[in-house]
C-alpha cells in the first residue's frame, strides 16, 4: 500500500522556516500478531508524507499513524531522546526515531524502518523487551553496600564520581544489545547493556558488590563473548562508549583492580 | 478477564509511584502498574535538581525553603504541607544518596548544590545554592535509582497495563452521597496492552502516581504519554479535582518544539535577552532577574515577544544565551540539554544563543490529597484506601506557581508518605467488595470505539483540542478567550462521541488506546478552562489580561471541580453538602451533555506566611 499526503507545505515556525519542507517515503517492516487465524508473515509497506526542516523520523511515524493507518504500532513516549521506548532499525542502523531527524538522512531514498533485531517482534516495530530486561536484572543492578548506614552521604570524590558518570547515561533502550552480532546468534549473551550497568557499579567507589557482578560476568554468557565489533558503541543515543566500558569490565575480571 | 487481589495496588511507575512502592511492597503484598516500563516514565526528564536545604556549600535552612515555596506559590500554597516538603526534603535527598544516586559532589565529597529560580536566602535576599543534582539529568538519575532499588526489593510490575476504571463503593457521580458518609475504594480495572485482555484488581489500598497531563496543550514539554489518565478518573467518580487553572509553562521550552531546557541553565549564568540583545528580566525582577520564578519568566518573555522585541525571521521567541560560560563548564554541567539544541535546532550553544520559548511543562492542580496522601472527595472528607502522589495530586505545596526542582521533590517525599500510609491502612482494613460485573463499563466503552466502522480521527479531535488550548489558555488569557476554549472542547466532546480507530484488533492496539487517552485529555481540559474562567484574578500560573491583579478577598481559596449528575426535578444536589462551599465567587456550574461541573472552594492553609505581595 502506498498513500501520499498532500499538505500544504505552510512553513511551520521560525526556527523551522530556515529548512524547507520536503517529502519522505517510509518502507516500514510490519508484522501483525497471530490472532489465532494462522502464522503471519512480515511485509514490508511504504507511505510517503509532508516533512518539516525539524522533523524526526518519530513525526514522520505519527504522520502514518494520525492521518493514515492507524493499525502502524510503535512505542514512544517522550520524543526527545531520554525515555528509551522508540529504538529501532533506520536504514540498517539502530537509533532512535525520536533523535533521528529526516533531514540528516537521505530523503531522496526510501527510509527503512524496521524492528530492533535480536528480540521477537510483538507487532510492527515493537518488540518484546523482557529478555533484555531479564539480563539487566542479573547483574545486580543496584547499589551493593555493607556495614552501618552513615548519617548522612557518602563521600565521594569528583574524580570517583566521574569514573563512572559515562555508564550512568544508560537509559536501557536497547539500541545497543540489539545492533549486537553475538547477541542476534546467541540469546543467552547479556549484551552491551547490562555490561554497561553493570560497570556503572562495578566503578562506584560506594558499591561493595563488584566482585559479585565478575563473577556473573565471567559465566560463558558473559563479558567474554564481546568480540569488540564496536557495533554497540556506534549505536548508542546517549553517547557511551560501550565498547570500552565492557573492555574496562574484561580487564578488572582479570587485573581484580576496579 | 483476570482478577487478581493486592494489598496495595500501585498506579504509574515514575518517581511517586515507585518511591510509595519501596515503602509499601516492604510491609505489605504490592503491585505496581504501569502503562510504561517503569524506565520510560517522564521522571526521567527531569534536568535541573532536587531542592533541599543541606547547607552544603552555604547557610541554608528548610523554613527559608518553606518560604519561597509558599512565596513561588502566590500563597496559594497550603503551607503545612509546604513545612513538611521542605523539611523531609533533607532526607529525602540522602535517601537518595544512600540507594547509589550520582550526585554531583563539592570538592570535600559532598552532594554539590546549585542555583535555581526562586529559592532564596533569607526570605528574598539573593539566589540561593539549594538544588541538588546529578549534571541535568538529575530526574533520569532517580528514575533509574528507583527502579534499581524496585528490582533489589523484587517489587512485582505489570508493565504496559493501562488502569481505565477507579472502584469505589459510591460513585459521586452519579448521585449523591451526603458529607461524612464513608466512602471506600475497591481497586482498579486495568487494560493488558499486549492482549488486549481486561484485568480487575481488587485492592485495599490503591496510589494513584499517574503523572500530568501535558498533552492538552500542543506546545509542551511532556511526553506522548502524559494525558492525565489518573486524574480523568478520579473526575469520572465525582472525585473533586483541585486548582486545576493553575497550569505551568516552563520559560526555556526549545523554540517551536516545546523540548525542555533546563532552568539551570540560568541557575548555571545564562541569560535571557531579547531581539535587541538586552538582558530583559532586570525590567521584570529587578532583585534575581533570570531566576525569577517560571510564571514570571514565562510571562515576561511572553510580552516581549507580544511587544515587538521577539527575535527570528518571525520576531516569536527570545534567546538563551551561554555564550559567555566555559565550554568545559557548560559540558560539566549542562551536557543534555546543550545537545538537545544542537540536535534539534542545529545550533551550537558555545557560540550561538539558543532560541526558546514557554511551553507547558506542570499541572500544579490534580487530585486533592492531605499531607498523608489521603484523597480528599470534598473539603474534609477522605476516600478511604485511597492515596495521590506527585504531579497526579494536589497536596498542595505549588499553590499557583511550582516551583523549579520541587516538583522532583514533591515525587520523593509524598510518593514515601503515600506508600507508608497505603501499607498502613492495607495491613489493618479488609477488602472492600466489588460492584458486580466490575469491567463492563471499560469493556463496553472500549469495545464501542474498537468497533465503530466510520467516524472522527483521534488525531484531528486532538489536534483541535490542542490547538484551542495554546491558542486560549495559555501564558495569558481573558475571559473571552476562556469561553472560546469551553466551547471548543464542548464540540470535541460531541465529535469524541463518534471517535472511530482504524487498527479493529486485541492485540498491541495503540491506536484504540490513543483514542481512551484522548477521552481522558478532553475530561482534564474541560477542569482548566471552566477553573480559569471562574477565577476573575491573576495569580501565579494564572494570568487573567481582564483582571490582572491578585484578589485575596474573593480568591484566595482553592479551586475544587466537581462532576455531577445533571439535577433531577425536585432534588436538590447540594442542599447542605460543603459548608458553604459552592457559595461566593465558586458558585459556578457549567453544563454538559451528559453531566454538570459544579464548583466548590476549599480554604489555603496557611500557618506562618501572610500573604504578601510577590516581587523579586
Amino acid at each position: 500500500m502506498t498513500a501520499t499526503l498532500d499538505r500544504a507545505a505552510a512553513p511551520q515556525n521560525a526556527a523551522a522556516g530556515a529548512i524547507p519542507s520536503f517529502d519522505v517515503t517510509l518502507k516500514i517492516r510490519r508484522y501483525l500478531p497471530d490472532d489465532g487465524a494462522g502464522a503471519p508473515e512480515p511485509y514490508w509497506d511504504e507511505f510517503t508524507v509532508r516533512a518539516h526542516g525539524t522533523d524526526r523520523v518519530l513525526d514522520a511515524l505519527h504522520k502514518v499513524k494520525w492521518e493514515e493507518d492507524g493499525s502502524l504500532t510503535f512505542r514512544r513516549s517522550c520524543a526527545h531522546g531520554v525515555c528509551g521506548s522508540d529504538a529501532m532499525r533506520i536504514n540498517g542502523r539502530n537509533r532512535l526515531a525520536c533523535k533521528t531527524l529526516l533531514k540528516d538522512l537521505d530523503p531522496s531514498k526510501p527510509i527503512i524502518v524496521e524492528p530492533i533485531k535480536g528480540l521477537p517482534v510483538i507487532k510492527d516495530l515493537v518488540v518484546d523487551m523482557e529478555p533484555f530486561f531479564a539480563s539487566y536484572r542479573e547483574i545486580m543492578p543496584f547499589l551493593i553496600t555493607t556495614g552501618n548506614e552513615p548519617t548522612k552521604e557518602r563521600l565521594q570524590s569528583a574524580e570517583q564520581r566521574e569514573r563512572f558518570d559515562d555508564t550512568t547515561k544508560c537509559i536501557l533502550c536497547a539500541a545497543c544489545t540489539s545492533s549486537c552480532p553475538v547477541f542476534w546468534t546467541d540469546g543467552q549473551y547479556f549484551g552491551p547493556a547490562a555490561i554497561v550497568n553493570a560497570h556503572r557499579f562495578i566503578f562506584d567507589s560506594r558499591d561493595e558488590g563488584g566482585a559479585q557482578r565478575l563473577e556473573i560476568l565471567n559465566d560463558k554468557e558473559g563479558v567474554w563473548r564481546c568480540r569488540t565489533t564496536f557495533n554497540c558503541t556506534e549505536a548508542c543515543p546517549r553517547g557511551i562508549e560501550v565498547t570500552k566500558a565492557i573492555q574496562e569490565v574484561k580487564r578488572a575480571m582479570i587485573t581484580r583492580a576496579f | 478477564m483476570q482478577t487478581h487481589q493486592y494489598d496495595v495496588v500501585i498506579v504509574g511507575a515514575g518517581g511517586a509511584g515507585m518511591r510509595a512502592a519501596l515503602e509499601s511492597s516492604t510491609r505489605v503484598r504490592t503491585a505496581v502498574i504501569s502503562k510504561l516500563y517503569p524506565t520510560r516514565s517522564h521522571t526521567g526528564a527531569a534536568q535541573g535538581g532536587m531542592c533541599a536545604a543541606l547547607a552544603n556549600v552555604e547557610e541554608d535552612n528548610w523554613e527559608w525553603h518553606t518560604f519561597d515555596t509558599v512565596k513561588g506559590g502566590d500563597y496559594l500554597v497550603d503551607q503545612d504541607a509546604a513545612e513538611v516538603m521542605a523539611k523531609e526534603a533533607i532526607d529525602a535527598v540522602l535517601d537518595l544518596e544512600k540507594m547509589g544516586l550520582p550526585f554531583n559532589r563539592t570538592p570535600e565529597g559532598k552532594i554539590d548544590q546549585r542555583r535555581f529560580g526562586g529559592h532564596t536566602r533569607n526570605h528574598g535576599e539573593a539566589a540561593v545554592r539549594r538544588s541538588c543534582y546529578a549534571a541535568d539529568r538529575t530526574g533520569h538519575m532517580i528514575l533509574q535509582t528507583l527502579y534499581q532499588q524496585c528490582v533489589k526489593n523484587d517489587v512485582e510490575f505489570f508493565n504496559e497495563f493501562y488502569v481505565l476504571d477507579l472502584l469505589v463503593d459510591h460513585d459521586l457521580a452519579a448521585g449523591h452521597v451526603p458529607d461524612g458518609e464513608e466512602v471506600n475504594v475497591s481497586g482498579v480495572v486495568a487494560y493488558e496492552l499486549a492482549t488486549g485482555e481486561i484485568h480487575v484488581f481488587q485492592a485495599k489500598s490503591v496510589v494513584l502516581a499517574t503523572g500530568g497531563a501535558g498533552k492538552i496543550y500542543k506546545t509542551t514539554s511532556n511526553a506522548h504519554t502524559l494525558t492525565g489518565d489518573g486524574m480523568a478518573l478520579a473526575y469520572r467518580r465525582g472525585i473533586p479535582l483541585e486548582d486545576m487553572e493553575f497550569f505551568q509553562f516552563h520559560p526555556t521550552g526549545l523554540a517551536g518544539l516545546g523540548i525542555l531546557l533546563s532552568e539551570a541553565a540560568r541557575g548555571e549564568g545564562g541569560i535571557l535577552r531579547n531581539s535587541e540583545g538586552e538582558r530583559f528580566m532586570e525590567r521584570y525582577a529587578p532583585t534575581i532577574k533570570d531566576l525569577a520564578p517560571r510564571d514570571i519568566v514565562a510571562r515576561s518573555m511572553a510580552n516581549e515577544v507580544r511587544e515587538g522585541r521577539g527575535a527570528g525571521p518571525n520576531k516569536d521567541y527570545v534567546l538563551l544565551d551561554l555564550t559567555h560560560l566555559e565550554p568545559a563548564h557548560i559540558d560539566a554541567k549542562l551536557p543534555d540539554i546543550t545537545e538537545f539544541a544542537r540536535t534539534y535546532l542545529g545550533i551550537e550553544p558555545y557560540t550561538e544563543p539558543v532560541p526558546v520559548y514557554p511551553t507547558a511543562h506542570y499541572a500544579m492542580g490534580g487530585i486533592p490529597t492531605n499531607i498523608e496522601a489521603e484523597v480528599l472527595r470534598n473539603s474534609t472528607d477522605v476516600i478511604r484506601g485511597l492515596y495521590a502522589a506527585g504531579e497526579v495530586a494536589c497536596v498542595s505545596v505549588h499553590g499557583s506557581n511550582r516551583l523549579g526542582t520541587n516538583s522532583l521533590l514533591d515525587i520523593n517525599v509524598f510518593g514515601k508518605r503515600a506508600g507508608i500510609s497505603a501499607a498502613a491502612y492495607a495491613s489493618t482494613a479488609s477488602f472492600v467488595e466489588l460492584p458486580e460485573n466490575p469491567a463492563a463499563t471499560v469493556v463496553a466503552g472500549l469495545e464501542e470505539i474498537r468497533t465503530r466502522p466510520d467516524g472522527d480521527r483521534v488525531a484531528d479531535i486532538r489536534k483541535a483540542l490542542q490547538e484551542t488550548m495554546d491558542l486560549n489558555a495559555q501564558v495569558f488569557r481573558t475571559s473571552e478567550s476562556l469561553t472560546q476554549a469551553l466551547e471548543d472542547i464542548k464540540a470535541l466532546h460531541k465529535r469524541f462521541r463518534r471517535v472511530s480507530v482504524q487498527d479493529k484488533s486485541k492485540m498491541f492496539n495503540t491506536d484504540l488506546l490513543e483514542a481512551v487517552e484522548l477521552g481522558f485529555l478532553l475530561d482534564i481540559a474541560e477542569t482548566v478552562v471552566v477553573g480559569a474562567l471562574n477565577r476573575d484574578e491573576s495569580r501565579g500560573g494564572h494570568f487573567r489580561e481582564d483582571f490582572p491583579d491578585r484578589d485575596d478577598k474573593n480568591y484566595m481559596r482553592h479551586t475544587m471541580a466537581y462532576r455531577r449528575p445533571l439535577p433531577v426535578k425536585g432534588h436538590r444536589l447540594w442542599g447542605t453538602d460543603g459548608d458553604g462551599d459552592h457559595k461566593g465567587s465558586f458558585a459556578h456550574t457549567t453544563v454538559f451533555d451528559d453531566y454538570q461541573l459544579v464548583l466548590g472552594s476549599k480554604p489555603v492553609t496557611m500557618t506562618r506566611y501572610q500573604p504578601m505581595e510577590r516581587k523579586y
